[in-house]
């Protein structure tokens, strides 16, 4: 007990040694890798260059205004587009990343790609097949009701709720919309 | 080519994309052999990391065969089968100098807070990952490496990501001989973490979960003593009764931002985002451990703000230590005792699916289904 200067906490090197493969061999934190912390050593990384040649940018790159620059290297995946490139545009370009309106303003993109996307993949002839993407599909194959009840899950107690949680927002945000045209022809 | 595409949250299918091309004098292209997807996959899967866009391919832990190479690429040759580390990172700025690899200032224009990562949305990059047939490696001279002609392919897999991070998880809490350790998560970093406290020396070795297949796999992979939290009305009482009263000397926290065990922070975090995460179990490593102790944080937060327990932080006098991994520091000890038996990483493996049920394998990781600990996928051009 805590409560007298006596440790109480027992272990045997000998028994754990037996018991427990390689049980000790980097106990000298020496031993360890990336030790010490932070140690300079430019030579051992494999890069032969002072600064890394400079990657073309093609289209204008969005970035931190935390950078004094573009990096060197960046990913050309999935450019700014549409309305969510917009937001997410104005997102990097206004805030820092020490600011929540950052994020914030990053999330709200993200939920406005997923409806752009999935109205231009709807146009493109190649349409989100909304049930399948989830994977739900696979819940018989994989053992969906005996994964999760009589194991003590402690996330089954919630997640009646989650589906609400997940689509309750898009099913709100479609009703409204739907009214708002609906207000508009009729105020015609 | 095949890739996983992201389509929104909960949602993933299987696109034709274009095979990615050369972009920098350093790249290279690497033909995937084998995928893994990570418990922080999840955290994009589930629409919590911010600027995830529609298109993107995930996948930070792959290694495959190298298919082209840029003008300046010395140190690898076409045809080589190559581990990749889930870091992106230049090898040469004031960070990666010192051993920061994680935290490299060259590769991440989205970004300072965070440094490059396959698959991992833009706020990491904006780089696709290698849940595909084919993935572009930028600082080819300086991430990869071959692989060793005795290690197996799955061994070499789990070295990208999964071994390393786990062993850095019980490497920052600085363990002493006899301490005691306790791991919150019994997922892949958390099994690796908790096998690795013994390798530093650890006299008691505690995991906590509330999965019963994989704390019996914290058992017997990782040798541990286990607690179901469901079991108890309070974990952080039981493991200080477990302790003496004393708490541990050691918590590392191998859950991160979707942690379960409180209604509020599943709703507030995990489903509305309003958080950088759910810090429930960082919340308990800070409760548990014992006054002066360390706590190590391996879970992935997002950027936004956490509910995190600073004041009892303070007034215990802790050291909070935490860090993406910088993976390739940590490879030459690791191969060591993988040849010396010590760890066999592949037999945290579970599940092993083709690209083309990519949704199946999401949904069922997401959803812990079928005992699923660690799934792997086995693209068709591998
Ligand atoms: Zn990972
Ligand atoms: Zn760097």
């Amino acid at each position: 007990m805590p409560y007298t200067a006596d440790d109480p906490r027992q272990w045997s090197p000998d028994e754990l040694r037996a018991r427990i493969p390689g049980w000790g061999v980097d106990s000298d934190p020496a031993d360890r890798p990336s030790y010490p912390k932070q140690r300079f050593a430019p030579g051992e990384t494999g890069a032969h260059w002072e600064l890394p040649d400079q990657q073309p940018e093609h289209a204008p790159r969005e970035r931190s205004i935390e950078h004094a620059r573009l990096t060197p290297v960046f990913g050309t995946v999935a450019p700014l587009r549409g309305l969510s490139g917009a937001i997410r545009r104005f997102a990097y370009a206004r805030f820092s990343e020490g600011r929540a309106a950052h994020w914030l303003l990053l999330i709200l993109g993200d939920r406005v790609d997923v409806i752009e996307s999935s109205v231009t993949s709807l146009v493109s002839g190649h349409p989100d097949e909304l049930v399948s993407e989830t994977g739900v599909l696979s819940e018989k194959r994989r053992h969906g009701i005996a994964s999760r009840f009589g194991r003590g899950r402690v996330d089954v107690k919630h997640q009646w709720i989650d589906p609400l949680l997940v689509v309750g927002p898009w099913l709100l945000a479609s009703w409204g919309a739907i009214a708002l045209v609906r207000k508009v022809f009729r105020s015609r | 080519m095949k890739a996983m595409v992201y389509r929104g949250p909960y949602r993933v299918r299987i696109e034709e994309k274009d095979i990615p091309a050369i972009e920098h004098p350093n790249d290279a292209i690497v033909r995937v052999t084998r995928a893994a997807i990570c418990g922080s996959d999840l955290h994009l899967y589930h629409g919590m990391m911010p600027d995830t866009r529609v298109g993107t391919t995930f996948g930070h832990e792959f290694i495959g065969v190298v298919e082209a190479v840029g003008p300046s690429v010395a140190n690898l040759q076409v045809g080589d089968r190559v581990m990749v580390p889930f870091n992106v990172y230049c090898g040469s700025c004031w960070f990666c100098a010192r051993g920061l690899y994680s935290n490299c200032h060259n590769v991440n224009p989205n970004a300072t807070a965070v440094g490059g990562i396959y698959g991992y949305s833009h706020t990491c990059g904006g780089y696709d990952g290698g849940q595909a047939e084919y993935v572009r490696v930028p600082f080819a001279d300086v991430g990869p490496m071959v692989i060793p002609e005795w290690l197996d392919d799955e061994d070499a897999l789990m070295l990208t990501d999964a071994l390393p991070t786990g062993y850095f998880g019980a490497q920052l809490g600085d363990i002493t001989e006899g301490d005691t350790v306790v791991v919150f998560g019994a997922g892949p970093i958390g099994l690796f973490a908790a096998k690795s406290s013994w390798l530093m020396g650890a006299g008691r070795v505690i995991v906590v979960d509330h999965l019963e297949n994989r704390l019996a796999k914290a058992r017997e992979f990782a040798h541990a003593e286990t607690f179901h939290f469901g079991e108890y009305d309070d974990i952080v009482v039981a493991l200080k009764k477990a302790t003496d009263h004393l708490g541990a000397d050691v918590a590392i926290d191998a859950v991160g931002a979707e942690a379960d065990g409180n209604l509020t922070q599943h709703i507030t975090a995990a489903k509305f985002k309003l958080q950088g995460g759910s810090p429930i179990a960082l919340n308990w490593a800070i409760d548990s451990v014992r006054k002066g102790g360390n706590v190590s944080v391996m879970g992935a937060y997002g950027p936004m703000f956490s509910a995190v327990k600073f004041g009892d932080a303070m007034n215990k006098g802790l050291t909070l230590r935490m860090n993406q991994c910088p993976v390739k520091r940590q490879w030459p000890r690791l191969l060591e005792h993988i040849r010396a038996g010590y760890i066999k990483p592949s037999e945290i493996i579970t599940h092993r699916l083709p690209l083309d049920d990519i949704a199946e394998g999401y949904h069922m990781f997401s959803a812990k289904l079928d005992g699923c600990i660690k799934p792997v996928i086995v693209p068709s051009a591998a």
